[in-house]
């Protein structure tokens, strides 16, 4: 018995060592950015990359600050997408993962086909990019940051899996007392489903914080540049700049954010999102449940 | 007996009649699942049309197979066909393995720590391809990175990553499983917890050692998920993620031989260089080769074990 309990803290010790090294690896990378925002400028170049700043400087946030319209107007462009598309998005998915899974209803079959299918199969990025543009005008409009990813297949998917395990009492016991379908959804499903909002919601979020793709297909104002697609056009103009003088054209050098300054930019544009998320973090494990397609 | 006949036969016709509360429901969801899903299949069309806005989609001259078979007599179809498929095949089963070994071991922890290991594995999954090139940047850069640098002091010379496509096959790979693996572990994390308890505790009297709970029990009772899993992902396998490929090359011409892809070949197609036949044959080829590798790969799950065949 005593040899038994030895080696399973043995285990349990090398399982430990397994997830810190891994935890770590996921982690550190993303300090070196952190480390590089709070260095100098010289130092940086001249040292490289380093898990503590080799020399400390407030320079590139003072640099990122002092002319913030820009970086401003992204934030807002972001926040305005992330928080209406979420909503709007949590609302439709879970409205129609919900009436995916209740089993009495006529067209269930019908709807989880029309969503499991577009996992497997789309007209591709031309069609929706023609589609977008030509037919509904998205070009240049706000909406085109939101409407695409309204629905996500994938998050139908998961709420339904999530929606399948609500007991079936419930509902008729609110049918006999004359609730409405809508009551029954808002005022009693939604609020015992709190698991899979929160997770649903988490994701949704974070793909409308994190997107650069529909902005890079669909914006060209730069009123409505959003915080990660700022990112991208910085770091492309970099090379830009870069190649340009390799080709031995004269380009004006404090047109350039330094190294660090780049860096402080994506730490400013990552940080908040990664503060909230460890929040939400409870529900994961009970929102993410994989149902199957067959039901 | 009768009683249970009337009921049944009431529940039938129950079923049978439409629910409009409910349909009111679906609506906003459907409606919006119509519009950017559905009605941009009639895009098929387009790579066999010489596309023309001023006529529209539909006015424009067909012109058969003309896009297929510019594409497939360049040297760019096998190129990114090669890259898209080595790559993606290379992702999968290593993401699918190491989550599943890596749920299976997290199962032994405490509840406690579990939330501490995920929320560090989780972080990668919440930075964006833009944010993670810049990491991607800060470890490979030429002169100031951390890998280069670390390489000099072990006094070797160091490579220019980015000058050198043969090694981006295993920094993508890193990458990916950097970005993905939280994520998929907690999927098969949460389908692990659900087991019922008293199969392990049967098991154990019984006799069954830790590795037998896990082959006989654990692994069996993931099947279903790892299934559907593998082949959402092969159905995806012509996919990749775009942005990946896009940023954390910096998108540069001297690594496609490793790094072009699909998604970025059809992309560079559209915008870049504006040849939408060419694009939407090649869009169009990855759809249609993508769909039929599921449906064969489903088939053949179905015939092997019927219950895990995801349609």
């Amino acid at each position: 018995m005593v040899q038994k309990k030895g080696t399973k803290t043995i285990s349990q010790i090398i399982i430990n060592i397994i997830f810190i090294v891994i935890a770590l690896c996921c982690v550190v990378p993303l300090f070196y950015i952190l480390a590089a925002s709070f260095t100098d400028e010289m130092s940086l170049a001249k040292e490289g990359y380093h898990l503590l700043p080799t020399k400390f400087s407030l320079e590139a946030f003072k640099y990122v600050f002092k002319n913030p319209a820009q970086i401003l107007n992204a934030y807002v462009v972001t926040i305005v997408v992330t928080v209406g598309g979420t909503l709007l998005s949590l609302l439709c998915t879970s409205m129609l993962a919900y009436v995916m899974a209740r089993k009495d209803y006529k067209f269930r079959n019908v709807l989880s086909f029309l969503v499991f299918f577009t996992l497997l199969f789309n007209g591709g990025m031309v069609a929706s990019y023609i589609v977008n543009t030509q037919y509904y005008n998205l070009k240049d409009t706000i909406f085109a940051m939101i409407l695409p990813y309204i629905i996500m297949p994938w998050h139908v998917f998961l709420m339904n899996g999530f929606f399948k395990d609500t007991p079936m009492a419930l509902i008729e016991a609110a049918k006999i007392d004359g609730a409405s379908e809508a009551y029954i959804f808002f005022k009693i499903v939604a609020p015992i489903s709190k698991p899979a909002f929160a997770t649903i919601g988490l994701f949704t979020a974070f793909t409308y914080w994190n997107d650069w793709w529909l902005s890079m297909l669909y914006i060209n104002e730069n009123k409505l540049t959003s915080l990660q697609y700022y990112l991208y056009r910085i770091m492309n103009n970099i090379e830009f700049l870069r190649s340009s003088m390799a080709a031995g054209v004269s380009v004006d050098l404090s047109q350039i954010p330094g190294e660090t300054a780049r860096m402080a930019l994506c730490v400013v544009a990552v940080g908040p999102m990664l503060i909230v998320f460890p929040f939400f973090q409870k529900y994961f494990v009970k929102g993410i449940t994989v149902g199957s397609v067959k039901g | 007996m009768r009683d249970t006949k009337v009921k049944r036969m009431k529940m039938k016709k129950a079923r049978r009649k439409m629910n409009w509360g409910l349909t009111v429901l679906a609506i906003p969801g459907f409606a919006f699942l119509a519009a950017f899903y559905y009605v941009p299949l009639i895009g098929i069309v387009i790579p066999f049309k010489q596309v023309d806005y001023a006529k529209g989609i539909w006015g424009s001259d067909w012109v058969g197979f003309k896009n297929f078979e510019f594409l497939f007599k360049s040297q760019d179809a096998f190129r990114i066909t090669r890259n898209t498929l080595c790559l993606n095949a290379m992702f999968i089963t290593l993401t699918l393995v190491s989550a599943i070994f890596l749920a299976i071991l997290m199962n032994e922890l405490t509840r406690k720590k579990i939330k501490v290991y995920q929320t560090a594995m989780f972080i990668p999954y919440f930075v964006s391809w833009v944010v993670a090139s810049y990491v991607v940047y800060a470890m490979l850069s030429p002169d100031m990175g951390v890998i280069p640098n670390l390489m000099e002091s072990a006094g070797k010379d160091p490579i220019n990553f980015y000058a050198t496509p043969k090694v981006w096959p295993v920094i993508l790979t890193i990458a990916y499983l950097w970005k993905n693996i939280g994520y998929m572990t907690l999927l098969f994390y949460a389908t692990l917890i659900s087991i019922d308890s008293s199969y392990l505790e049967a098991a154990a009297i019984d006799g069954a050692n830790r590795r037998q709970q896990v082959f006989k029990i654990m692994i069996p009772y993931m099947m279903p998920t790892i299934v559907m899993m593998a082949l959402l992902q092969i159905g995806k396998i012509f996919y990749s993620d775009f942005g990946m490929f896009y940023f954390l090359t910096r998108n540069s011409g001297a690594l496609y031989s490793t790094t072009d892809v699909i998604d970025t070949y059809v992309y560079r197609a559209l915008r870049v260089t504006g040849d939408i036949g060419i694009s939407s044959a090649a869009a169009l080829y990855q759809s249609i080769v993508g769909f039929i590798l599921v449906l064969v790969s489903n088939l053949i799950v179905k015939k092997r074990n019927n219950d895990y065949a995801i349609f």
